[in-house]
C-alpha cells in the first residue's frame, strides 16, 4: 500500500545523487571493466523497454513479433488501440477517462482530508493521539485488498433507482481511498514536521487563527508534499485493477485501463497482436514515467528539507 | 489546561473529516469483515432484502486449516511456506545486488555515473501492472524474448535446438519438499521483480554510501587494511543501519505483492506460486466466498502482523549492535 511512497521518494533520491560522486583517477584497464559491467547492467535494465517499444512500432503488426528490430516502423498499433484496444467496443479514450475519473476523485480526496488530519497529527497535542496514529499505521501495514469482502458487501447495499455505487467508478475511488488516505496522511505529516515551529510563531503572535496559520503559513510550504501525495493518488487511481476488476466487470463503459490491459494478456490474448499490447502498455506507463521525471524537482525539494532534519 | 483542551478541540476539528471518512471505509469494514468471518455470507445474502446470513462459528477458519475450500489448488500451508520463501529470497537477492552495483557507481573516477544512475531507476517508475504484463509476455514459451535470447546463446555456442520451455507453465518443479514447491514459474517471477527490485536498495545504499567520511578509509589504509577488511570494518557497518529498516520495508511490500503473481504466472502451475493476497482476491472475485474470504483476511492480519513484530524487533536487535 505504500510502496509509491518510499518508490517515489528514492528515486527522486537517486536523481539527486546523479549530481554527486567522488572525482579521482582510475587506471585504464579498471576503468574498461567497470564500464563494461556498468553497460552489461544498463542492457538488462533497459532490454525491457526497448523491447515493447520495437514490438508497438513493428509495421508488420503480425500476432508474434519475433526480432529486436522489425523492418521499417509504424505506429499502425497505437492507432488500433485508440480506437478500440480490446475486443469490446469501447475506445482507449472512454478507458482513459474513467481511470482519471478514480484517479481525481482519489487524489483530490486524499490530499484534502489528509492535509488537515496532517496538520493536526504534526502541531497540535489532544488526547487519543498516540491511539490514532497507531490505528492509522496499522491499516498502512494492511495490503489494499485487506478489506476486499465487506468492501464488496457494503457498497452494494448502496441502491439508489438504477445506480449502484458498487459497480459505479465513485464505489471504486472509494475502495482505493480507503487505503490511500491513511498514506496521505503519515506522507503529510511526516513533511510537516520538517517545517519549523517558529514560521507559525511569528503568525500567531500577529493575531492569526490556527486556521488562517494552516492556510496561510503551512500549506503554501507545504506545496511538494501536497503535489507529490496527489499524483501518488492519482497513479493509485490510474492503474488501479483489484477493486475495478471486482466492481466494474459487468459494464464495458465504466471499464479502465488495468481492466482492459487484463483482457489483452487474459484468455483472449491469443488474438490480441503483441504490437497492441506493446502500444497499449506504453500508452499507460508513459504518462506516468513523464510526470514522475516533472515531479522530481519537488520531490528533491521536499527531501532536502527532510534532509536536515535527518 | 485550557491551552490544552481548546488545543484537543481544535485538533479534532482538524481530524473530523479524516476520522468521519475512515471510520466509514476503513475502520467499520475491517470490524463487519470480523463479523463475516463467523457467518456464511455468499451470492445469496447479496441481493437486495436478502435474508441475513447465518452463524457458523468458527467454521470458515477451519475449512481454510482443513484446505476444505472450492479453489482449485488451495493449500494454506503451502501458500503460506511459499509466500514466506517469496519474499525472503526476493530481499536478500535484492538487497546483494542493490549494495554490490551502489559499491560499484562509488568507485572514485568512474567516467558516466550520473547517466548510469539515471538508466538504473528507470524501472521503478513504471506502474507494477505494466511491469507484470510486460514480463509476461518476455517469459512467453515461443514467441518471449528470453526463450528467444536463450535460443540465440545456445544456438551458436552448441548448436542445441531453440529453447522453448514454458517458464509460467511448466508442471514439473524444480523442487518439492513437502509444503515447500518451487515450479519454473517461480525463477520467472523473481526475474521480474528483480529487474524492478534491486534499484531501489541500491538507491538507499548509495545514500549511505556517500555518508561514510573518507578520512575512515585512510585511516583503515594507514593500518594496512585491505579491501576485504574496509568493507567489513567501515562500509558495513554504515551501510546496516540505512539498508535494515529498507529491507524490513521491502520483505512486507514484497510479501503482499499481487501484480506479479496474478499477471504472470497467474498463480499457477497448479496454484504453486499463489500468494496469500491473490488468494484472497480470487476468493472474492472468482468463488464469491465472502464469508471465507473475510476469515482469510483475518489470517493474513495475524500472519502480517506477526511477521511486522518480528522483523521490528530483528531490526531493533542489530540496530542496538551498531548504535
Amino acid at each position: 500500500m505504500t510502496a509509491p511512497a518510499a518508490t517515489a521518494r528514492l528515486a527522486s533520491q537517486a536523481l539527486a545523487e546523479t549530481r554527486t560522486g567522488g572525482k579521482g583517477h582510475l587506471r585504464f584497464g579498471r576503468q574498461l571493466v567497470l564500464q563494461l559491467v556498468c553497460i552489461a547492467i544498463a542492457v538488462t535494465v533497459l532490454f525491457p523497454m526497448v523491447w515493447i517499444l520495437a514490438m508497438s512500432l513493428d509495421p508488420r503488426n503480425i500476432a508474434r513479433p519475433d526480432s529486436l528490430f522489425p523492418p521499417g516502423a509504424s505506429l499502425d498499433a497505437y492507432a488500433k488501440v485508440i480506437a478500440q484496444p480490446t475486443l469490446n467496443p469501447v475506445s482507449f479514450i472512454r478507458l482513459a477517462l474513467n481511470s482519471v475519473i478514480i484517479a481525481i476523485l482519489i487524489s483530490a480526496a486524499s490530499v484534502t482530508i489528509g492535509a488537515f488530519a496532517a496538520y493536526a497529527f504534526s502541531r497540535l497535542r489532544f488526547r487519543g493521539r498516540e491511539i490514532l496514529m497507531i490505528a492509522i499505521l496499522a491499516v498502512l501495514m494492511l495490503p489494499a485488498v485487506a478489506a476486499l469482502a465487506p468492501l464488496f458487501v457494503m457498497l452494494g447495499k448502496f441502491q439508489f433507482g438504477t445506480f449502484n455505487l458498487r459497480s459505479s467508478l465513485f464505489g471504486v475511488a472509494l475502495a482505493v481511498t480507503a487505503s490511500q488516505l491513511p498514506f496521505a496522511i503519515w506522507n503529510i505529516k511526516g513533511y510537516l514536521d520538517t517545517i519549523p515551529r517558529e514560521l507559525e510563531e511569528a503568525a500567531t503572535v500577529d493575531g492569526a487563527s490556527r486556521f488562517q496559520t494552516f492556510r496561510l503559513v503551512i500549506l503554501p510550504l507545504a506545496t511538494p508534499v501536497l503535489a507529490v501525495t496527489a499524483f501518488f493518488g492519482f497513479i493509485a487511481g490510474w492503474t488501479e485493477f483489484q477493486f475495478s476488476f471486482l466492481f466494474l466487470i459487468g459494464d464495458t463503459n465504466s471499464w479502465t485501463l488495468s481492466m482492459a490491459l487484463n483482457g489483452m494478456v487474459g484468455q483472449y490474448a491469443a488474438s490480441t497482436p503483441w504490437s497492441q499490447f506493446s502500444a497499449f502498455a506504453i500508452l499507460v506507463a508513459l504518462p506516468v514515467m513523464v510526470v514522475y521525471i516533472f515531479l522530481q524537482r519537488y520531490i528533491i525539494s521536499g527531501l532536502a528539507i527532510g534532509g536536515v532534519k535527518g | 489546561m485550557w491551552q490544552r483542551s481548546r488545543d484537543s478541540r481544535t485538533a479534532y476539528m482538524f481530524l473530523l473529516p479524516a476520522l468521519l471518512v475512515m471510520a466509514i471505509i476503513t475502520f467499520y469494514p475491517l470490524v463487519f469483515q470480523v463479523w463475516m468471518s463467523f457467518t456464511d455470507y455468499g451470492l445469496t445474502n447479496l441481493r437486495y432484502n436478502a435474508p441475513p446470513p447465518n452463524f457458523v462459528g468458527l467454521q470458515n477458519y477451519q475449512r481454510i486449516l482443513d484446505n476444505n475450500i472450492v479453489l482449485p489448488n488451495f493449500d494454506f500451508v503451502r501458500i503460506l511456506v511459499f509466500n514466506l520463501f517469496w519474499a525472503l529470497s526476493n530481499v536478500i537477492i535484492h538487497l546483494i545486488l542493490g549494495v554490490a552495483v551502489a559499491l560499484i557507481l562509488n568507485i572514485k573516477g568512474l567516467k558516466f555515473r550520473r547517466i548510469y544512475r539515471a538508466i538504473y531507476i528507470l524501472p521503478v517508475v513504471i506502474p507494477p501492472i505494466i511491469v507484470a504484463t510486460v514480463w509476461r509476455n518476455l517469459f512467453d514459451p515461443q514467441y518471449g524474448a528470453i526463450n528467444q535470447i536463450l535460443s540465440g546463446i545456445t544456438g551458436i555456442l552448441f548448436k542445441a535446438p531453440p529453447v522453448t520451455l514454458d517458464w509460467l507453465n511448466e508442471p514439473n518443479p524444480i523442487l518439492a519438499l513437502g509444503p515447500f514447491i518451487l515450479p519454473v514459474a517461480y525463477f520467472a517471477l523473481l526475474g521480474a521483480n528483480v529487474w524492478l527490485g534491486w534499484p531501489l536498495n541500491s538507491v538507499v545504499a548509495t545514500g549511505a554510501l556517500q555518508s561514510i567520511p573518507n578520512d575512515l578509509y585512510e585511516a583503515a589504509e594507514m593500518d594496512g587494511a585491505g579491501w576485504w577488511q574496509k568493507f567489513r570494518t567501515v562500509t558495513l557497518p554504515f551501510l546496516r543501519p540505512a539498508m535494515l529498516p529498507y529491507a524490513i520495508y521491502g520483505f512486507i511490500i514484497t510479501f503482499n505483492l499481487f501484480y506479479l503473481s496474478y499477471f504472470m504466472s497467474g498463480g499457477g502451475p497448479f496454484g504453486q506460486t499463489e500468494l496469500l493476497v491473490t488468494t484472497a482476491y480470487r476468493l472474492v472475485s472468482e468463488q464469491h466466498l465472502y464469508a471465507v474470504a473475510a476469515a482469510f483476511a483475518i489470517f493474513e492480519f495475524f500472519i502480517l502482523l506477526g511477521l511486522t513484530l518480528i522483523t521490528n524487533r530483528l531490526g531493533k536487535a542489530t540496530a542496538s549492535y551498531d548504535a
